[in-house]
């Protein structure tokens, strides 16, 4: 990937985010590096507490500080670096140039404003545009994201939506400025699979229109399968597995990546008397063991996997980078 | 189904329950100072069988009535009209404590194993209040059979005096599953138990469940909104719409040849984990209708693509799409 650093729209390097506990100094992203392009979609994949979403609130300097703060690396923006950037530049770039969308639509729009205010804050702070013009901007936006009859709609309480409709409200409001990249974490979590279904191909639909690159933070691989085609697996705030799609389903390098892949049920298959499983569960973030974080629960575990950490390597003839000194062929 | 047939005396097969024209209907109050009420119709005429040892898995979108369906069987929710019959023998009618003997036999796991279990009790006393409640054994026999609980679900007895913010998701869904078996319970309802859980750690508790179905011989009514999860874990598979089931089949025949439109778009909005699949599917469009009022006659008529003037006017019922196959479905177009 680093051939192709000169023309990524954003590229991440070692970036290391830590928070300040009772007990201690808890690293949640430790080290992570990744690029994406113009138009691209890269999914971020992994389980709860992982690093994902506080990779994702990086990109927008939302880590909340104190207790948060990003230690060390760079997050190189069209030009400029977002971690040595003060707040009224980040200010000017979010919203306008990087947006974000939450799992929760209800908890991220202001339940006592009208949906058509609350979009024409955006716009009138980020595009300079009169009341009158903002508003129709939002209805604009509200009929792209596929809500019916929006010029009734944009004077409605976030309450008077459904879930699925509250989502599309906050798609439009992040699309509203025409950013260059979109932060998705975990944008179809809450909804229903029929509506997961039509938000999910919306955005897509929108993705293209805009030329916008996205980050796509799930746990579900269906949904990383459908709209991604790039992917970063995480583990313990740690990438282990960098590589596109198709690689990643067809040939997992990593064994945590290839045990998450084989233990999800599936509507295809023949049905399994027994689901393979990872054993064990996640470690502890603030009592990490030495090396490999996956080692306890790793069947292809060696001496050396205790004793240091593996590197994200490229894996030779392969577009695959993982971090693993035994990966799978 | 809606009509109640006359009850048998007791069913002779591995029928172990029975529920017929079940309904329940929450009252909603019009507004400040108005009493005009209004029904919101949960559970709107349910009927079917489950044998012991089987698992029925319960689908369908939020607000479909699924919950509701579970907590009415228990009794959890005093069901509106409609009979729940466990070896034949009715559980309406029962005086309080005649309910609370019926309740060895059926318990229920819930989703959220943070908000089920309380942060006040280790998980021994947890485990073992089932067994206060309905005094069985004395205190050493109770103490031994926490262990074997524990043993069972695959916690370690160091876990006895340890209270529950001190274990992860999974493991606090183990020590649900201990409570919920306590008193060697014939039927459980299985309420999104693995829902909050992470991918990795839901193939673990669902392998525990499919585990102890075949040990103990349990009957499940597995509620989930995951369809790759209900397709794993049932043997018969019922989809609801608006409180009602619309289609109950095998899980075979539900998974492979689905009839009703509405299962037809549940499967296909499934994301496949597998990027060389990328089939464009469906969309169904528009939302789920209120409960409070749903359409005339078919509910799923505004979104179904194969809507007719008859699906309009006529509620359809749930009958056998072909005399013979056991494959039921609620739709007027179906064959």
């Amino acid at each position: 990937m680093a051939s192709t650093e000169n023309n990524a729209l954003l590229s991440v390097r070692d970036l290391v985010v830590e928070f300040e506990t009772d007990q201690g100094v808890l690293r949640a992203v430790d080290g992570v590096s990744f690029d994406i392009h113009p138009g691209e979609t890269l999914g971020l994949v992994g389980e709860s507490g992982c690093g994902k979403t506080v990779t994702g609130l990086s990109m927008l300097g939302l880590v909340p500080s104190p207790p948060g703060r990003i230690a060390s690396g760079s997050i190189m923006f069209d030009g400029s670096d977002l971690v040595s950037m003060d707040e009224t530049g980040l200010r000017e770039i979010r919203g306008s140039q990087i947006s974000m969308i939450f799992q929760e639509p209800m908890t991220a729009l202001n339940p006592v404003f009208r949906i058509g205010s609350q979009m024409r804050d955006v716009l009138q702070r980020h595009q300079k545009l009169t009341r009158r013009q903002a508003h129709s901007t939002a209805i604009e936006m509200l009929a792209k994201v596929g809500i019916p009859e929006p010029a009734g709609r944009v004077d409605d309480y976030p309450h008077q939506l459904s879930g699925g409709m509250r989502q599309r409200v906050m798609i439009a409001m992040a699309l509203s400025c025409g950013p260059k990249l979109l932060v998705a974490d975990e944008p179809t979590t809450a909804l229903d699979v029929t509506t997961q279904a039509q938000v999910l191909e919306q955005v897509v639909r929108l993705q293209k229109e805009f030329g916008m690159a996205m980050i796509l933070i799930t746990h579900d691989l269906g949904v990383v399968a459908e709209t991604c085609q790039q992917a970063v697996v995480m583990y313990c705030g740690r990438i282990v597995e960098r590589s596109s799609i198709e690689a990643l389903f067809a040939s997992p390098r990593h064994p945590y990546t290839a045990g998450l892949l084989a233990s999800i049920p599936r509507v295809t298959d023949e049905r399994q008397e027994v689901l393979p499983v990872i054993p064990g569960m996640v470690p502890d973030l603030l009592h990490l063991p030495q090396g490999c974080a996956f080692a306890e629960r790793c069947s292809r575990v060696r001496d050396r996997c205790r004793q240091k950490s593996p590197r994200l390597e490229l894996l030779q003839s392969t577009q695959t980078s993982v971090a693993c000194y035994e990966p799978n062929a | 189904m809606n009509q109640t047939p006359e009850v048998p005396a007791r069913s002779d097969t591995g029928t172990l329950l029975q529920v017929r024209g079940l309904k329940k209907y929450f009252p909603v109050h019009g507004g400040w100072l108005r009493g005009v009420q209004q029904q919101v119709r949960a559970v709107d005429g349910v009927s079917f069988e489950l044998d012991s040892g089987r698992t029925l898995g319960l689908v369908g979108e939020s607000g479909c009535g699924k919950s509701t369906l579970g907590r009415a069987i228990l009794n959890l929710q005093s069901p509106t009209a409609g009979d729940v019959l466990l070896d034949g023998l009715p559980l309406a009618g029962l005086s309080r404590q005649a309910l609370v003997a019926r309740r060895k036999d059926m318990q229920i796991i819930f989703q959220d194993p943070f908000a089920s279990l309380s942060p006040r009790r280790t998980v021994a006393q947890i485990v073992r209040e089932p067994l206060d409640v309905h005094r069985i054994g004395n205190t050493r026999e109770r103490r031994q059979r926490v262990e074997e609980l524990l043993e069972v679900v695959g916690l370690r007895s160091n876990a006895l005096n340890r209270y529950p913010h001190e274990f992860s998701g999974g493991q606090r869904q183990r020590i649900g599953i201990a409570r919920a078996l306590a008193l060697n319970p014939r039927f459980i309802v299985a309420d999104e138990p693995v829902s909050a859980l992470d991918v990795s750690v839901q193939s673990q508790v669902l392998n525990l469940v499919t585990m102890l179905q075949a040990e103990l011989g349990i009957a499940f009514l597995f509620i989930s909104h995951d369809l790759a999860v209900i397709r794993h874990i049932s043997d018969e598979v019922a989809v609801m719409y608006l409180g009602r089931f619309v289609e109950h089949a095998t899980a075979d025949k539900i998974f492979s040849s689905p009839k009703h439109p509405y299962t037809r778009a549940l499967l296909s909005s499934i994301p496949v984990p597998d990027p060389t699949s990328k089939s464009p599917r469906p969309v169904l469009e528009g939302d789920v209708p209120s409960p409070m009022s749903p359409p005339a006659g078919c509910p799923f008529h505004p979104r179904c693509p194969v809507a007719t003037d008859r699906c309009k006017t006529e509620v359809p019922k749930l009958r056998e799409a072909q005399p013979g196959t056991e494959h039921e479905v609620a739709c007027h177009l179906a064959t």
